[in-house]
């Protein structure tokens, strides 16, 4: 099957054509069979894939199957061929077969939309990208897919497009990603002219030629690093994704948390042979994803939209994946790019199940009490809860733990004692989010009756909640040997400088989890005193530090900022550039030398009198005034 | 191969023409039959180009030569390599789409109006195949006519003579000091051979000393940077476009500005290569103003045409910063960046009119909501703007990663600096579809408009199929321009030695 791996994509993009091209003719029932349906051929194919993947002989991996090549220049060719790896595995099984997940809760979700199936078909054309972005078998062409799933995030985020908050952010969204995509492009550039080649094993074959922080290699991964900052909204580029809940919540759920956002992290991981060269350049990313991670986290204790929570918590946990990454830990970013889409699918499409139970109200403040009147969602969010807290032993507690463990054994104590705060802030909001939506007092309008999500929406989510508790278990941390995760994806990740590996003891690893498990617990206890035992504390607590509270509420008003240095100024100076530059000095210049030759010849006409006297005047005059010349000579 | 295809599409619409004043002019439907039909059979014709070409030569094909004026070394001899091929398809292309889109647009004076747009496919044609310096400049010139005219007559009535004037002018100060470079060019030949010839390959083997260079490289620069144009003397464009009739802008969009681009790779470049080297920081400079000053410029227009017509400023900076390289690559992707720009500003402008044609306005203030009335014209216009700002997948992003993976290589900062106008150009195409396209539509007279009709949608159907086909399978493409490129490459190579060495010269006059 690997050798028609290229028929994964393929299967959405016929979905893709059919309901682009004959949505409207064809039933709706037809609709939701091909859109879930494609993605479900797919995320089979895929565990076939898998499957043999793990029979084949060691010398037969990786695999790569060419289908053409693409753009071929000169010395430049690149393919368009399909790299299956252990980290191209995972995340194919992660975005197929979420991807499908959601595509079946779209199903009960958007059943009532005008445009059902135009959603079905961006969100096909979607998975295509993305699953072309994580097979390409080169930078080139992971680029198209990096560029297609910004592509549809746009038409997704501003798929109800009659409303201008969401053209406005689908737009924000495409721009800001092509500020990243920018830094991504030199990165290529300069791969090509340092390597000859674009091709991932050629590329990472050549790498360790280099010295270890050899100056080219740094600005790569620092060009690369920027496009991830884009894509998997880190600082500075982070502030289009709270914008991007303006879409439907299955794409917030799929592109906006599960898959597209965590594209940054898979590219810093499948170029982990070319940052490990580059200490300052995985310096760089760690700290980002740090400070990422705790200013998002801190951003999310104060917001009231059910989906902004969620949203800066996605920024927040992409963060820590990051900082994984930066600590030299890929395969632990990883893991928790892959538990991360369990619980964070999970948490999205949960809080879309409460939004469609609410008639589409999002803010926390007018809800409350939800606990029985959806029980099935009540229970899945807060699986999704306890995983995203990092509570023993759901998924997150591993992926997470394993992440603060690894920046603390890497000598780096602050990186820990940052992230552990963080931790603390995520299990604060998201519990918050718990107690004010499903515990407390009802808050809702008496016009709206909550109600639970039809079979169509809850089996996905209860099929997330089992993958949100179990899912960790792939990457046991503790007992040599057991850590299935790791041994499967060595192949594909490169080391900081080998034979570094520390062994430590079990009882400190089991320490710190309790630590770990600690501080979440306190972060927890917070939010259990200050929205269910004395709900009057939030209030109190804003009171004493309004500065404090504005500053988090308003997210720092980093929007503003960017929009009074960056877009005003642009747009001013475009504006001058048109008016004044533009239509004054240049064209003033051209429309200026015309009416100075139609001056001067309004007085040259005047010497054209028509009089044949005037005219022989001229010539006598002439004639003397070039004989007197030679005559005078 | 002795079928004379380049003088058969040279004089087939001129054959067109002479039917079209036979006929009467109350005929309309006939008048336009018959010009589909001539543009219809002249892309036929223009076909087997394709097909018999020998990708693996950089030798001029198809090549026919015929003593003209004799006594002056005037010939007629046209031919195509790799660089022409794709323009003169695109021209064949290009033509019936224009007839077909102008098919109820166009009401007054069809017939001569006709004639004009068969005219002007003689003159495009002509000046990608003539080989013969005077041949060239002969086409050069025939084409400003129908072009002027299109614009003076049928064109927006309210400012349509100043821009008919306007990019007669201009063009004719670029063309005439032309015309006195290409004398001087052939004075010179004369004195150093002792043959008096117009003939293009035979001037490509001349020593020309730098300091001429100098001077010819500016006089047929300006006559190109004119035409392609390149900042600062790009002003006529959004006058002639925003003025000009749909079919005029589209003609002028994908052919007419490729002239410019094309004069640069055919003439200066070669004919004057020590100066082309020279002047590489001079013009990669004014391509790389272009690229942001188009594209910012772009961003806050408020007419649509006008907005088009700078993004054109913007996106022929790109070629001509990739040309300017002299890599494999740049120049590849220059040429192929001719051709996109071709399809997707050209099918802008169609869309464009489509909508004007319905509202009578190009005012982006005007719309708004306008996807939810026409979904299939939305659409359509989608796909044309991704291709438009670059995106993987369709043909832009060919073209332009290309020409900044060569101009990288000549220079980084340059590279960089034009790498911004990507991010620009999803700025300004996206803000302008979402103003025209998404929202609820206010503005009354939206509220009814019809979408596509079956032949509007047969109109911009054969464009989007090369928007796709070369974003998904440029080597179709690429291998055309293959030898032909390499050959430029490698001939420029060459040249670049001797440059350094003229360059010494000029500095040590200049001390003393």
């Amino acid at each position: 099957m690997i050798q028609y791996v290229w028929l994964v994509p393929v299967f959405p993009l016929i979905g893709f054509l059919i309901n682009g091209l004959l949505g409207k003719k064809i039933s709706k029932n037809t609709v939701s069979l091909v859109g879930p349906g494609s993605v479900g051929l797919s995320f089979a194919w895929v565990l076939g894939c898998f499957w043999e993947y793990l029979h084949l002989p060691a010398k037969a991996k990786p695999v790569e199957v060419f289908v053409f090549n693409w753009i071929t220049s000169g010395t430049f060719n690149a393919q368009a061929a399909f790299l299956v790896d252990p980290l191209s595995l995972v995340m194919l099984l992660v975005v197929s077969g979420v991807g499908f997940l959601i595509h079946i809760y779209s199903v009960g979700y958007m059943h009532d939309d005008p445009g059902y199936a135009r959603y079905f078909s961006y969100l096909n054309l979607f998975v295509v990208n993305m699953l072309i972005l994580v097979m390409a078998n080169n930078f080139l062409l992971m680029f198209v897919g990096w560029e297609g799933v910004g592509l549809c995030s746009y038409l997704l985020i501003g798929y109800w497009y009659e409303k201008q908050s969401a053209s406005d952010a689908g737009k924000k969204a495409f721009v800001v990603n092509r500020i990243g995509d920018f830094g991504f492009l030199l990165g290529i550039f300069l791969i090509f002219y340092t390597f000859g080649t674009v091709n991932f094993r050629e590329v990472f074959a050549q790498a360790h030629n280099f010295p270890v922080g050899s100056a080219i290699l740094t600005i790569i991964t620092l060009c690369l690093f920027v496009g991830a900052t884009g894509k998997s909204a880190q600082i500075p580029l982070y502030t289009w994704l709270p914008d991007a809940m303006e879409g439907p919540t299955p794409v917030s759920a799929l592109i906006h948390a599960a898959t597209m956002v965590t594209a940054g992290v898979y590219m810093v991981a499948r170029c982990s042979a070319l940052y490990v060269m580059a200490p300052i350049s995985m310096t760089v990313v760690a700290v980002i994803g740090l400070a990422t991670a705790f200013m998002a986290a801190s951003i999310g204790l104060a917001q009231n939209d059910i989906k902004r929570v969620l949203a800066y918590s996605t920024v927040s946990q992409l963060g820590y994946m990051f900082l994984a990454c930066g600590v030299g830990a890929f395969v632990a970013a990883i893991f928790h790019l892959m538990t991360h889409a369990f619980f964070k699918a999970l948490l999205f499409l949960g809080s879309g199940s409460v939004i469609h139970g609410m008639h589409g109200e999002q803010d926390m403040r007018k809800m409350g009490a939800l606990k029985n009147k959806m029980p099935i969602t009540y229970a899945v969010m807060l699986v999704g809860t306890l995983a995203i807290a990092g509570i023993f032993p759901f998924a997150g507690f591993f992926s997470k733990d394993e992440i603060l463990f690894k920046a603390l054994t890497d000598g780096h104590v602050g990186y820990w004692a940052i992230a552990s705060l963080g931790a603390m802030m995520t299990a604060f909001y998201m519990f918050r989010l718990i107690f004010m939506t499903f515990y407390g007092e009802k808050r809702w309008d008496h016009h709206v009756h909550p109600h639970e999500s039809p079979p169509v929406m809850t089996i996905p989510l209860i099929i997330l909640a089992i993958l949100s508790t179990v899912g960790g278990f792939v990457g046991i941390p503790l007992i040599q040997g057991w850590n299935v995760f790791h041994e499967f994806l060595a192949p594909s990740i490169a080391h900081v400088a080998a034979g570094h590996e520390v062994h430590h003891s079990m009882t400190f690893e089991v320490m710190m989890m309790l630590v770990s498990m600690g501080v979440a617990g306190i972060g927890i206890f917070i939010a259990y005193k200050m929205y269910i035992k004395q709900p009057e504390l939030p209030a109190q607590v804003t009171a004493k530090v309004p500065g404090l509270y504005d500053l988090i509420y308003n997210k720092y008003y980093v929007d503003e900022i960017y929009d009074a240095t960056v877009v005003e100024p642009i747009k001013n100076g475009s504006v001058f550039l048109w008016q004044e530059a533009d239509s004054k000095v240049i064209d003033g210049a051209v429309n200026g030398t015309a009416s100075v030759v139609d001056r001067l010849s309004l007085v040259i006409r005047k010497l054209e009198t028509g009089y044949v006297q005037n005219y022989a005047l001229g010539i006598l005059i002439g004639v003397a005034v070039i004989t007197g010349y030679y005559l005078g000579r | 191969m002795n079928f004379p295809i380049l003088s058969i599409l040279i004089l087939l619409p001129m054959v067109g023409v002479a039917l079209i004043m036979m006929l009467n002019r109350e005929n309309q439907w006939v008048i336009k039959g018959t010009a589909m039909a001539v543009a219809l059979l002249e892309f036929a014709v223009s076909l087997p180009l394709w097909f018999w070409f020998n990708s693996n030569t950089a030798d001029m094909q198809f090549v026919e030569l015929y003593p003209w004026v004799p006594s002056y070394g005037i010939s007629y001899y046209v031919g195509i390599d790799g660089i022409s091929l794709l323009l003169v398809l695109l021209t064949t292309f290009i033509t019936p789409i224009c007839v077909l889109a102008c098919w109820e647009d166009v009401q007054d004076k069809v017939k001569e109006f006709m004639i004009c747009l068969l005219f002007l496919q003689t003159g495009m044609i002509g000046v990608f195949v003539a080989l013969d310096l005077f041949l060239f400049y002969v086409f050069w010139e025939v084409m400003l006519i129908p072009m002027y005219l299109l614009i003076g007559v049928w064109g927006n009535p309210a400012r349509r003579i100043y821009a008919a004037v306007k990019f007669f002018i201009y063009t004719m100060v670029g063309s005439l000091l032309m015309l006195v470079a290409i004398l001087v060019l052939y004075f010179y030949h004369a004195k150093v051979t002792g043959v008096y010839t117009f003939d293009l390959l035979k001037m490509y083997g001349l020593k020309i000393p730098f300091e001429m260079q100098f001077w010819m490289f500016l006089a047929f620069g300006l006559a190109f940077a004119i035409k392609v144009p390149m900042f600062p003397v790009h002003t006529w464009l959004p006058d002639a476009h925003t003025e000009a009739p749909t079919v005029g802008s589209v003609i002028l969009a994908a052919v007419l500005l490729k002239m410019g681009t094309y004069g640069f790779l055919r003439f200066n470049m070669p004919l004057f290569p020590e100066a082309a080297w020279y002047f590489v920081p001079l013009f990669s400079i004014l391509a790389v103003i272009g690229i942001i000053y188009g594209a910012l410029v772009s961003l806050v227009q408020v007419d649509l045409k006008r907005l088009v017509a700078f993004s054109s400023v913007s996106h022929l900076g790109f070629v001509m910063l990739g040309l300017f390289s002299y890599t494999m690559a740049g120049v590849q992707g220059g040429i192929i960046q001719m051709i996109n720009h071709g399809l997707s500003t050209g099918a802008l402008f169609l869309i464009v009119g489509m909508i004007y044609e319905r509202r009578h306005t190009r005012m982006i203030a005007d719309f708004g909501g306008i996807s939810k009335v026409m979904p299939v014209f939305a659409t359509i216009f989608m796909i044309v703007t991704l291709s438009s700002i670059g995106l993987p997948g369709l043909n832009g992003f060919v073209g332009e990663f290309l020409i900044l993976l060569g101009a990288f290589k000549a220079n980084k900062a340059y590279a960089i600096m034009a790498a911004t106008g990507v991010i620009f150009a999803a700025a300004y195409m996206l803000w302008m579809f979402q103003r025209v396209m998404f929202g609820v539509v206010t503005n009354e007279k939206n509220k009814n408009l019809k979408d596509l009709s079956m032949r509007e949608v047969v109109v911009l159907l054969p464009v989007l199929l090369f928007i796709v086909w070369i974003g998904v399978y440029p080597n179709t493409f690429l291998e055309k321009t293959k030898a032909s490129t390499a050959n430029f490459v490698a001939m420029m190579e060459k040249s670049k030695a001797t440059k350094v060495a003229a360059a010494d010269v000029i500095m040590k006059g200049d001390q003393r």
